[in-house]
Order: C-alpha cells, then sequence, then structure tokens
C-alpha cells in the first residue's frame, strides 16, 4: 500500500494524484484568510438553484393531487408517504430497478475489464500500431451513439437482442470503451517501469503483474470510469428507447415516462416514481464525487 | 484480425503446459532488446488477448454501425430485407432541401453558441468563486453537480411539470408579483427554445464547474503568490494569470459541449416529443432523424440524416482542433502521443 501511495502522490499524471497536491498548499496559505460572507451568499444561490427543481419533485411526491393543482409552487401541507409507498409496493417499478441494474453492472463490469486490458496493454507494451490502436479508440469520441443509432438498431435485431438487456448492454459497453481507455491509459503510463523490474526479478511476469499490482495501483481511475460507465447506464435513454419496446424489459428511464404518460393526472404520484427512480445514481454518485473529479482532472491534463 | 486470431490460440495453449510457459515469461533477466526478441510469440498472444475483446466489441458496435449508415443512406430502405432500392445521392438532396431539416439545423447551431454563451460565463465565475478555502466546500461542489447526474428523463419530467401554464413557475411568478410574465414556456414557438436553453444550462454547467474546478487546481500556489506579492489585486490575478491558464480546459470543455449540443437528444424528445418538438420549434437534427428514420420506417433516410449529422459534428470538430485545440491536444485525436 505505501508503493501505491508514492505513486499516487508522486506521478503528476496519475489523476486522482494531482488535486491532492495542489491543495495543501492552498490551505496552509489561506488558513489565516476567512472567505468573505458575500462568497457563502453567492454559493448559496446557486446551489439553491440547482437543487430548486429536484427540491420540487421529491417534496411534490409527498403532497396530494388537489394540493398540486391548487397551490403549485407550495410546500406540502401535510405529508402523503402513500405516493411513495404506493410506488414501492408496485412489482413494475421493481422490476425496472432490477433490470437497470443489471444493465448498469454488467455494463459496468465488461467496461472496466475490457478498459483495463486494453489500457494495459496500450500503456506498457511496445508494438507496431500501438499509436494507430490508441487514435481508433480516441477516434471513438467522434462517433456518438446518435449517429450509430439507426444501423445499430438494425445489428441488434439481427442478431435477435430486441427487448433483451444484452441489447442495451453490448453496445453501452463499446460505446463507454473510449472514454474509458483515454481515462486509464495515463493511469497506467504513470506506473514506474522500476516496479516492473522489481516484479519481473521477483519472478512475476508481464501478466502477473497486471493482476497482482496494476489493478490495485490503477483504483482511483478504475473507480472513476466505473462510476461513470454506471451513471451512464443507469440514465441511458436514447439505446433503450430503441431496443426495448416491451414493457416488461423497460429500464428505469423508459419505465418512468411510461408511468408519467399513464397517470399524466396523477401528478403526486408520477413525481414520487421519479423521486425515487434518480435515488441509485444519486448515492452513487455521492459516495464517490472525490473519485469523478479527480479522474476527469487527469483526462483533462491528458 | 486473421493473425489476432492464431495469436489467441497460442496464449490459449500456454496455460496447458505451465511449466515452459512460464519459464519462458520470468526467466529471461531484464536484459531488454533480447528478452523482447525471444518472447515474441508470447507477447503476441498477450497483446491479443488483452486488446481483442476491446477491439473486437468497440469494432463490432460502434465502427460497423456508423459504417452500416454510410452504406444504408444510399437505399430506400424499410429495415426489412436486404436493401436493394439504390438512390444514389437521393436521400442527401432531400435531407438538404428539406425546410424541416434546415429549422433543425439552426436549433442545434442556437444551442451550440448559446450554450458557450451562458454556460462558459456562469462556470467560470461559479468556480473562481469557489476555488478557495470554503467550509462545506466538498458539499457544495456536489450540490452543484446533481443535475448532472440525474437522468434526462427525471429532468424533463420535472420540469414540464413545473413549466407547465399551470405549474409552478407561472404560480410562483405570481405570487412574487411578477404574473404578467407567466407564460406558455413549453409550446410557444418564440420562447420554447429558450425554455429548453434554461433547462439544458441548469442540467451541464454542473459539468463546467467541476471541470473548470479541476483545471483551477492545477494551476502553481506559487504563481499567484508571486503576483500577490508585486502587488497584483484579486482581480488583476484572475484575469491575467488565472483565466489565461484556465485555458486549456475551457477549450477542452467548449468542445465537448459543442459535440454533446450538436447530438442533442434526449431533453427534446422527452419534454417535447416527436410532434410537439416542430412545431414548438425546438426540434434538433437528431429529432428529425429519429422522426422521419426510424419511425417512418425509413431506415436508408434515417441512416443518411445520420451521416450529415457526423459530417457536420466532423467538420466542426476538425475545424476547433484545427484552430482551438491545436496546443492543447497535440495529437488526442490525431494519436501522436500517449
Amino acid at each position: 500500500m505505501a508503493i501505491a501511495a508514492s505513486i499516487e502522490t508522486g506521478g503528476r499524471r496519475a489523476g486522482a494524484g494531482a488535486p491532492v497536491q495542489a491543495q495543501k498548499p492552498r490551505d496552509s496559505r489561506n488558513r489565516g484568510r476567512r472567505a468573505p460572507v458575500i462568497i457563502y451568499f453567492v454559493a448559496l444561490i446557486v446551489v439553491g438553484l440547482m437543487l430548486a427543481p429536484v427540491a420540487y419533485i421529491i417534496l411534490g411526491g409527498f403532497r396530494s393531487n388537489s394540493e398540486i393543482t391548487v397551490n403549485p409552487s407550495g410546500l406540502p401541507a401535510s405529508w402523503h408517504w402513500s405516493n411513495y409507498t404506493d410506488v414501492l409496493s408496485s412489482p413494475s417499478f421493481w422490476t425496472q430497478v432490477g433490470n437497470s441494474g443489471i444493465a448498469a453492472v454488467a455494463t459496468t463490469a465488461f467496461v472496466v475489464a475490457l478498459g483495463l486490458m486494453a489500457a494495459f496493454a496500450l500503456s506498457r507494451y511496445a508494438f507496431r500500431g500501438r499509436g494507430a490502436d490508441y487514435a481508433l479508440f480516441t477516434a471513438g469520441l467522434m462517433f456518438p451513439l446518435t449517429v450509430a443509432i439507426t444501423p445499430l438498431y438494425i445489428l441488434v435485431r439481427t442478431l435477435g437482442l430486441m427487448n433483451s438487456l444484452g441489447g442495451v448492454i453490448v453496445p453501452q459497453i463499446a460505446f463507454a470503451l473510449p472514454m474509458t481507455i483515454i481515462i486509464l491509459v495515463p493511469f497506467l503510463s504513470a506506473i514506474p517501469n522500476e516496479l516492473q523490474e522489481a516484479a519481473a526479478i521477483d519472478g512475476l511476469g508481464r501478466l502477473g503483474f497486471f493482476w497482482r499490482m496494476v489493478l490495485r495501483l490503477s483504483l482511483p481511475g478504475v473507480i472513476t470510469v466505473g462510476i461513470l460507465a454506471f451513471i451512464g447506464s443507469w440514465n441511458a435513454y436514447m439505446l433503450p428507447l430503441f431496443i426495448l419496446n416491451n414493457e416488461a424489459a423497460y429500464t428505469l428511464p423508459l419505465g418512468t415516462q411510461a408511468f408519467a404518460s399513464q397517470y399524466a393526472v396523477d401528478t403526486a404520484k408520477v413525481l414520487a416514481f421519479t423521486s425515487l427512480s434518480m435515488i441509485p445514481a444519486l448515492i452513487f454518485f455521492s459516495l464517490f464525487e472525490r473519485r469523478i473529479v479527480g479522474g476527469l482532472t487527469g483526462a483533462v491534463k491528458g | 484480425m486473421a493473425f489476432l486470431r492464431e495469436d489467441t490460440q497460442t496464449t490459449a495453449d500456454a496455460p496447458g503446459n505451465a511449466g515452459p510457459a512460464g519459464v519462458s515469461v520470468t526467466a529471461p533477466a531484464p536484459a531488454g532488446p533480447r528478452r523482447r526478441t525471444r518472447s515474441k510469440w508470447p507477447e503476441r498472444g498477450e497483446l491479443a488477448v488483452l486488446l481483442g475483446p476491446a477491439l473486437f466489441v468497440f469494432v463490432a458496435f460502434v465502427l460497423l454501425p456508423v459504417a452500416l449508415a454510410a452504406y444504408y443512406g444510399f437505399f430506400s430502405w424499410s429495415g426489412y430485407g436486404p436493401a436493394t432500392d439504390f438512390v444514389g445521392l437521393r436521400n442527401y438532396v432531400t435531407i438538404l432541401t428539406d425546410p424541416d431539416f434546415h429549422e433543425a439545423l439552426s436549433h442545434n447551431a442556437f444551442i451550440v453558441v448559446m450554450s458557450l454563451v451562458v454556460q462558459g460565463p456562469i462556470a467560470i465565475g461559479v468556480a473562481l468563486l469557489l476555488n478557495r478555502k470554503l467550509r462545506f466546500q466538498s458539499l457544495i461542489r456536489v450540490l452543484i453537480f446533481v443535475p448532472y447526474v440525474i437522468s434526462e428523463v427525471v429532468v424533463g419530467l420535472g420540469w414540464s411539470l413545473m413549466l407547465q401554464s399551470n405549474g409552478a413557475v407561472n404560480d410562483l411568478l405570481d405570487k412574487v408579483g411578477l404574473g404578467a410574465l407567466a407564460t406558455d414556456w413549453l409550446s410557444n414557438p418564440s420562447i420554447a427554445i429558450w425554455t429548453l436553453l434554461v433547462i439544458i444550462t441548469w442540467k451541464y454547467v454542473g459539468f463546467a464547474v467541476i471541470l473548470f474546478l479541476a483545471g483551477l487546481q492545477g494551476i502553481p500556489e506559487e504563481i499567484t503568490e508571486a503576483a500577490t506579492i508585486d502587488g497584483a489585486s484579486y482581480w488583476q490575478i484572475q484575469r491575467h494569470i488565472v483565466l489565461p491558464l484556465m485555458g486549456p480546459t475551457v477549450r477542452i470543455w467548449a468542445f465537448l459541449s459543442i459535440i454533446g449540443s450538436l447530438q442533442l437528444f434526449d431533453l427534446v424528445w422527452i419534454i417535447w416529443g416527436q410532434y410537439v418538438a416542430s412545431t414548438a420549434g425546438t426540434s434538433t437534427m437528431a429529432t428529425y432523424m429519429v422522426a422521419n428514420g426510424r419511425n417512418a420506417g425509413s431506415y436508408g433516410y434515417g441512416s443518411a440524416v445520420a451521416v450529415v449529422i457526423f459530417l457536420i459534428s466532423l467538420i466542426v470538430a476538425l475545424v476547433y482542433q484545427r484552430f482551438v485545440l491545436r496546443r492543447d491536444t497535440a495529437g488526442a485525436i490525431t494519436g501522436g502521443n500517449i
């Protein structure tokens, strides 16, 4: 673990290392100075604006429909838990949670595994065509889902994967790979060669080095790409919209939209359903916020 | 591809006779060049195992569909059976002369420009403001990022409920005495696109702030300290030192924002849907593609629209790369250095 720590702060290119490093001197310099109150005031306004619509959705779920009609922008007069408990006791909600969960976990697992393997090859092997391979993956950023969706739908249909989660998962893996590899390659390149040589002396081959050391040393990067893949899959709309036409196969975003049009008059319940559908992504994100920011820093500095 | 498959075979055998394979990989002392020549085949096998799956999935599900789009774009095709009705460039002529597409394109252009103009300054301002020691700093950062993390469906449903003519926004305006401003935010064609802009700004500005904060933390403290000692004011430091040093981050963010704006689909489709989007004036190239491609059963035409979107994005990206990004990402897309 000591080695991991030294690499994280020592290698400037290891994304998560940079912010940690930069923060230390700032803390010591600003210790005496306190931010003026106006800054807190502006920050409060910004945060308030960002949270107000979210609060509207969550609080609206606790209101009754007549309340919402009479006073659309008010707070709950009395707290109606029934909207939430109704949604939580409906089997279709849990089916959709399950579908979204399976899709997100499978996408994340495969993106991380395939991305890590490819990034390892691209960063620690010298071979002809390495630059071209890397360029191919980075060029993938130029092929967004929007451009590919029509033929992709045909392809998935031809493979017989319509209305199955596999038809969503595999394309999602493919489209998440470029960003994953771009973020992971700098992490793996930052691992010093001496470490690999030392491991070789101790009898560890390159693949052994990969299993025993690289996985652990690149954990910050892995967590970053994992979170991005998970949240991306959890929130995905366009691909499931094309692939999943059967309500039993719906993921949460599709289910939420279907629920909203089906129960258009029951605004309160729609709001409750909507609030519940965003919870997992929010929890996941708040747990690992630091990692995401760290990973983005690494990606930006590239 | 052929040689890759052969190599897979080689390594697949390797674990079987663990003895010799293990020795050949580990035994040679770290004498660089000699080791490389001796273990060339195992190394190629390792490479095939490591790179193969990712390359396969990527080529099959990203590059192949894009190539197929280019192919189908020349056909009039209902999506079933082989595409045989070759129509040459007719789809492209139809797209480029369709007033609906022109309108969609102009909406995309509006969103591209206004996203940069609105989100950029807001995000830079907020990032500069938050780039100091604050109580609750990490909490503030998390909260600003919340809209970016929740799904487009949640954002779309929440906002469209709030913005209904008898919704919370108009009600709130009424309560604070601005009832005169209340309007039909979603279906008035002269207002809807501005509404869309507000929602996009709300959803994506947090990403810009986080990116800029990350960029700011990469600026060495010594530089601003030196400027303070030389008597520079806070504003002078921000204007002449911090902002220029943030250049690379801002330019990368702008690139991501432009590409995202050109591909915009989810929010428009969720809030306005296929039919209202064109009457409310919020259609985009992507919603035009889905409405006139898949939903009209014209897969050839939809593919041609996809190609047009791709070419427009590519041209914009190349121009941006050539004239703006040049220095920052020397080779990130051309693949010069890893």
